[in-house]
């Protein structure tokens, strides 16, 4: 009944305007998944066939000699494997500080809650600048070492006030309460009544930091000088924005090099985007909660 | 407490150093140690004739990207909202949030063979339609509107998701009496949607505004080369240059403390401007 009377109600005003809505959201999403389906489809075709402008939707004269010579790559490969111990490191180091910090501050009998509040969110709006920071890095010695990449940026203030929402709102002070009436220690009450409550909150912040993490370029540029430490997305740089010669192909006419360049290039793009893209369908769910919850209440 | 010691150090400690700005710096006697030379560094930006292009580059790559990346998020989730059939709007989200995920380095190489003169799919598609082949990146003029919409195309279905959380909040009994008063779809939208979810919009504006001075510096250094500095050599890259690559520290710390200083002013007053207008405010 209450459908018949929907249906009666929507004017023509009304379906044509949710008609336009429709169109506009389907020309959203081509415009959105278009260049991506273009991107696949050419890692997967033949050189010529990139170059010569052939390949529009799917695949043309399909291979694997992109991924092939990719993986060949002692660049790729090295800064795969850093950008994996980076980003895996990097995250634990990071979720573990902003529970550590984000817990406290939803304590309303934390003493000094409103300060510290303060103290952290000032960072947010001024900072010393670039070459202020860079000569504490390198004054407590950090330059050059894999610590450069996981502790001047450990900690993101946006993450700690969303940890601190959701503490606040799903942890009932009352679970405290009854732990420490049954003789619980603080430690032990974290550990194991917290933590387990607050899954979606740190699967929310272990994918934001690890998408920084392995994204990250610009404090490896600044940070780091040897060749065996950099991350992934320092090669890339090189070998995509900078078109470095250091990329060794076993082809034979320049012609043919240069038709292989441009096919390694999209299959470095699919390569190196696939980790991050892989998980985020998994997670999407919790994401969207967690920026439910860190959303500003009006 | 670790946490705390890691804003002492990498935060505060910094900021504290900035007092660089206002000495010259000398590598054997420390920051603190150096000679005191007040506003030499700051007279030294002011009267130099790349001041003025860097502070228009840098206002006027924000503004537009805030024209356009401020109000396609919110009507983006203004359309997915009306849409009551769940696999098609879910699959929209899923989809224009994916490029959020690709890093500066690879979006930036992606705009890069996407607008390569003759051979990028662009220019490809451009040809199909007869018109020349444009190099979008050597070009100057286009540097802003390529940076802009790339940005919009990565981050708008990110950005949709805080308004579509807002949206979600909006109490059902404001709908209910808009289609008793028989309101047509779009006056729903412009008198409940937009009010509900104004309190969200402002704060975001604020903390936009709030931004100007600090646009993608990552991206835009990226998407730099010779032929498009005129209009693509913001504040932040040039602090990159001249500090770290010529070793400038106190010239470079200068430009920067200013660029930070005129952020803070701007945030404030755009925070005090919100209060008295909308009573919704960061403080």
């Amino acid at each position: 009944m209450t459908g018949m009377r929907q249906t009666v109600r929507e004017s023509v005003g009304d379906r044509l305007f949710l008609g336009l809505i429709y169109i506009f959201l389907a020309l959203v999403l081509i415009m959105t998944l278009y260049p991506l389906v273009f991107i696949l489809s050419s890692s997967f075709s033949s050189p010529a066939a990139v170059s010569g402008g052939r390949v529009w939707l799917w695949p043309i004269e399909a291979t694997l000699v992109g991924y092939e010579q990719v993986l060949q790559n002692h660049m790729v490969v090295t800064g795969y494997v850093n950008s994996i111990v980076y980003t895996t490191v990097g995250t634990t180091i990071s979720v573990v500080l902003t529970t550590m910090l984000a817990f406290p501050l939803s304590k309303k009998t934390f003493f000094g809650r409103n300060g510290l509040m303060v103290f952290i969110v000032f960072t947010m709006l001024f900072s010393g600048g670039l070459i202020p920071t860079y000569l504490v890095v390198r004054s407590v010695g950090l330059i050059d070492t894999r610590w450069a990449l996981w502790l001047p940026n450990a900690i993101w203030v946006w993450q700690v006030i969303i940890t601190r929402t959701f503490f606040q709102t799903s942890i009932p002070d009352e679970l405290a309460e009854a732990s420490e009436i049954d003789g619980c220690s603080d430690l032990r009450y974290i550990l194991s009544v917290v933590i387990p409550l607050s899954k979606p909150i740190l699967a929310v912040l272990a994918l934001m930091y690890a998408v920084g993490q392995w994204n990250a370029y610009f404090d490896a540029l600044i940070y780091l000088k040897t060749d065996s430490l950099f991350p992934l997305q320092l090669f890339l740089r090189s070998i995509l924005i900078q078109n470095a010669n250091s990329v060794t192909i076993d082809a034979a006419s320049i012609a043919d090099r240069n038709q292989l360049l441009s096919l390694m290039k999209y299959s470095i793009i699919v390569l190196s985007s696939l980790p991050i893209l892989m998980i985020y369908p998994f997670v999407q769910r919790y994401f969207v909660q967690g920026m439910l919850i860190g959303s500003i209440k009006g | 407490m670790p946490p705390v010691l890691y804003f002492i150090m990498f935060k505060y400690i910094p900021m504290a150093n900035a007092v660089l700005a206002f000495k010259d710096y000398n590598v054997m006697k420390g920051i603190w140690g150096s000679p005191w030379v007040g506003m030499k560094y700051f007279n030294m930006f002011f009267e130099n004739p790349v001041f003025f292009s860097l502070l228009k580059n840098t206002l006027l790559i924000s503004l537009y990207s805030l024209a356009v990346g401020f109000p396609v998020p919110i009507i983006l989730a203004l359309a997915l909202n009306e849409v009551k059939n769940k696999t098609f709007k879910r699959t929209v989200q899923l989809v224009t949030y994916a490029p959020y995920f690709i890093s500066t380095v690879v979006m930036v190489s992606i705009i890069m063979l996407f607008l390569t003169p003759n051979q990028g799919i662009v220019n490809m598609l451009l040809e199909r339609v007869g018109i020349d082949s444009i190099n979008f990146l050597g070009n100057p003029n286009l540097f802003r509107s390529v940076y802009v919409w790339s940005d919009v195309w990565q981050g708008s279905g990110y950005a949709a998701v805080i308004y579509l959380a807002a949206l979600a909040g909006v109490d059902p009994s404001l709908y209910e009496a808009a289609k008793v008063d028989g309101a047509s779809r779009l006056q729903k939208i412009w008198y409940v949607d937009l009010p509900g979810i104004l309190p969200t919009t402002v704060i975001i504006l604020i903390l936009s505004l709030g931004n100007i001075m600090g646009v993608g510096f990552e991206k835009i250094y990226l998407l730099q080369n010779p032929l498009n500095t005129a209009t693509s050599e913001i504040i932040a890259t040039y602090v990159y240059k001249i500090g770290l690559l010529n070793a400038n520290y106190s010239f470079a710390t200068a430009v920067g403390l200013f660029n930070s200083v005129v952020n803070l002013i701007l945030l404030a007053l755009v925070n005090a401007v919100a209060r008295r207008t909308s009573r919704t405010s960061l403080w």
